[in-house]
């Protein structure tokens, strides 16, 4: 069929609009094109007025710009590291990396920490006990009315109000809490104590490949093996036959107090402490109130089937509702994620090393403003790219596969 | 009711009728003790709520320091009595020496019923601006008078007021003015962005406001206050340098309209595609368009997460404390700087933690009604 022949019907007004654009002010896609241009040459145009601006102030203060002081040794002392660290030798580089890797932590052991208690007291407020949901609504919102800073502030105070060391307060035996931190004994690690972790990872896999199989027997066969057995030999037994084959070793290095400071053991310091106090206890506010709303965006239909297939309210919530509700929870749940990795910053206003304490003082010492909060930034959007990538991934692994 | 009896052959065994059905004790008995578990858990916190609560009243109101003597041979404080009382009482004397320095900082001490009228003001604006009877655009007017009287009163020089530099600012004023101005600046701009992003037929602008939400999104305020505070003045013309509160007010907006957009995104992805097509073939231009068929309900779908952003955002102008602003967080931590009251920051912290409170928990009770009266309407 030739679709190139005209009907001679076709009227003019039936026919289609001409493909080019037409140079007028009544062509909607003139107009588009227009206004980008307008907007996109603002821009530009504020752009490089502001970089003018910047590029004659750096001359004018002799400023040189570019990140050769990252080559520099930094003489920052830093109270807290993961990485060796020593200020007489390492450079401002690697004070940056202690910084980033302080920042993860916090992250870390906060998101661990804020995920727990957010979900526990979440459950708990919708619990059946008047007095124990009443509580727990009342600790989310004396939590997530006041400003994180406050807390930090306040849970700081509180870590120094403890007396000094000499004074320091044994909480059990080798435990101590002064107002230089928590004192801890450590584990004095030795090959066997390797051997020990390694058996245990080995058993969770082995305990995990063992519940998959235990599905696979029960899609198939409806009755579910037992994988409590597995997981107490894989898990238990057999890390502990390592380890009492190789010496079974076991020494604590207790903390001795000393007139001014302690011999030995570990430390945890005031400002860390207040750091997680205050991020898990404003962060779990609202993780809370994701989980109770998560839950409750589960139709009660799914809950009274439950009960009538006989099962257990505490079976009920693993089994049927959790997995329902974490569909609605997960995508709040990545915000707040990343608000912890983003408010974890807030360690710089009580002397925590972290990635922002870190360059802030970098910044001051060398001027290198530009370079320091680009350094800030690019690091703050990769930890937020990383945790939404990671969150996405696993909404789609939970979403709802619809047939 | 009959009170005739008559005999009937005995009811064989039948399960007894509950007890009590209504009443404190049928209510505590569903509530609080329904199985052995719950009433352990009832029981234990019960026991840990008393315990809690004697001592915090013990603490705050019994064994406390109201006020301490003054030093006769210093002129100062004698703080002796709250250093007695340490551990065991609060001492609120601190409270009591420094309230007008937390609630205005270095404000001259003379010309503070000034700052007191601009919170008295910003009070106002707020409970107006929370009436729906005030919901029309003379609302718009109402901000911009009342904004103008507060600066005017904080500023003074005319009118025969004193002039008050704005570094001598401090306190309560300025969280709100931060707060609020901000609030009043980001909303525009936030309207705008949130169109931009939405503006599939303009890919460069779409892709400027996209690149601005997603940066702004993913730093923290705190690298945003740094920049404002050390690399602002890279940018400006050589000579030019605007104060300290302005550059940090300039930081919150960019950083809020970004919050405030996304919010108000929702809400026009919200609106049915029926409400732009039947804009469309009224043949109404763009900005009509939006301005009296989209805009208007949108925003009024949105209101209730509108104003958690606020609350959010109200508890995030704290970080100013951070680059130095004398902002209420920062007046209560100088006022505890002070050598005398230095072992005394937790009672200044609970006042600060109570005024926090009192804004957001109000807001949000506030939200949540909105919320309510909103569904009603819907659910009609």
């Amino acid at each position: 069929m030739s679709t190139t022949t005209t009907d001679p019907r076709m009227s003019g007004a039936r026919r289609a609009p001409p493909k080019g654009i037409s140079l007028s002010w009544s062509d909607p896609r003139f107009r588009a094109i227009v206004w980008q241009v307008v907007i996109v040459g603002l821009l530009v145009g504020g752009v490089w007025y502001l970089a003018s601006n910047t590029a004659t102030n750096l001359e004018q203060r002799r400023i040189a710009t570019g990140f050769d002081f990252l080559g520099r040794t930094a003489g920052i002392p830093i109270g807290e590291f993961l990485i060796p660290y020593d200020p007489s030798v390492h450079t401002y580089g690697r004070a940056v990396l202690v910084g980033i890797l302080n920042t993860s932590m916090v992250t870390i052991v906060g998101v661990a920490l804020i995920t727990v208690l957010g979900t526990l007291v979440g459950i708990a407020s919708l619990s059946n006990n008047w007095l124990l949901s009443r509580l727990c609504r009342a600790y989310v919102e004396g939590m997530r009315d006041v400003p994180l800073l406050l807390h930090l502030l306040f849970w700081y105070a509180v870590m120094l109000t403890f007396p000094p060391i000499r004074e320091a307060i044994s909480v059990m035996p080798g435990v101590f809490m002064s107002n230089s931190g928590l004192k801890v004994p450590l584990l004095v690690w030795e090959p066997a104590h390797t051997g020990f972790a390694l058996a245990f990872l080995a058993g969770c896999v082995a305990t995990w490949i063992a519940a998959r199989r235990a599905t696979a027997v029960q899609y198939a066969t409806g009755i579910r093996p037992k994988v409590w057995p597995v997981a107490i030999a894989a898990m238990v037994v057999a890390p502990l036959a390592i380890w009492a084959v190789m010496g079974a070793p076991f020494t604590l290095e207790l903390p001795v107090k000393g007139r001014f400071r302690f011999q030995g053991g570990g430390n945890i310091s005031p400002e860390f402490t207040a750091l997680m106090i205050g991020l898990v206890l404003y962060h779990s506010a609202f993780a809370a109130e994701i989980v109770r709303s998560g839950i409750l965006a589960v139709p009660s239909g799914q809950w009274e089937a439950g009960g009538a297939l006989g099962l257990k309210r505490g079976t009920m919530l693993r089994k049927i509702v959790l997995p329902q509700a974490l569909r609605v929870i997960i995508p709040p749940m990545t915000s707040t994620y990343l608000g912890v990795a983003k408010n974890s910053s807030l360690a710089v206003a009580i002397g925590y090393p972290d990635l922002v304490s870190i360059v802030n003082t970098t910044l001051n010492q060398t001027g290198q403003a530009i370079e320091g909060i680009a350094i800030i930034m690019s690091v703050y959007l990769g930890i937020s790219l990383s945790i939404s990538l990671f969150m996405n991934w696993y909404n789609t692994r939970i979403a709802l596969v619809e047939r | 009711m009959s009170t005739t009896t008559t005999t009937h052959t005995p009811v064989p065994e039948r399960s007894q009728p509950p007890l009590l059905v209504a009443g404190p004790i049928a209510w505590m008995r569903a509530n609080l003790f329904s199985s052995v578990w719950s009433s352990l858990v009832t029981l234990a916190l019960a026991y840990f709520l008393i315990k809690f609560t004697v001592g915090l009243i013990d603490w705050a109101f019994l064994k406390s320091v109201w006020t301490v003597p003054t030093d006769p041979a210093t002129g100062k404080l004698n703080p002796d009595a709250c250093r007695q009382a340490k551990g065991e009482g609060a001492c609120w004397a601190v409270i009591w020496d420094k309230y007008r320095f937390i609630l205005f900082g270095r404000y001259p001490f003379d010309e503070q019923w000034r700052a007191a009228i601009v919170l008295v003001l910003f009070l106002g604006l707020f409970i107006v601006s929370a009436m729906r009877r005030f919901w029309r655009p003379v609302l718009a007017l109402i901000w911009v008078a009342v904004l103008t009287a507060i600066f005017t009163l904080m500023w003074g020089g005319v009118f025969g007021l004193r002039y008050v530099a704005q570094d001598e600012w401090g306190g309560l004023p300025i969280t709100l003015i931060l707060s609020t101005f901000g609030l009043a600046c980001a909303f525009p701009i936030a309207v705008l962005v949130a169109l931009g992003r939405r503006a599939t037929n303009l890919p460069a602008v779409k892709l400027i406001c996209v690149i601005y939400i997603e940066v702004i999104r993913g730093v923290p305020l705190i690298s945003l206050l740094f920049m404002a505070s050390v690399m602002f003045p890279l940018f400006m013309p050589v000579g030019l340098n605007p104060d300290k509160l302005l550059r940090a007010q300039i930081a919150i907006i960019l950083f809020a309209a970004v919050y405030l957009a996304e919010v108000i995104r929702g809400g026009l992805q919200a609106l049915p595609k029926g409400q732009y097509e039947a804009a469309d073939a009224l043949g109404l231009s763009y900005w009509k368009k939006m301005g009296l068929i989209i805009l208007p309900q949108a925003l009024r779908l949105v209101i209730p997460p509108l104003v958690n952003t606020f609350i959010g955002f109200f508890k995030d102008t704290s970080l100013v404390l951070i680059i130095g602003i004398f902002d209420l967080l920062t007046s209560g931590k100088v006022a505890v700087a002070d050598p005398i009251w230095q072992a005394f920051s937790t009672e200044v912290y609970i006042m600060l933690g109570l005024i926090y409170f009192c804004f957001c928990f109000s807001m949000a009770r506030y939200s949540q009604s909105l919320e309510r009266e909103f569904s009603k309407s819907v659910r009609r």
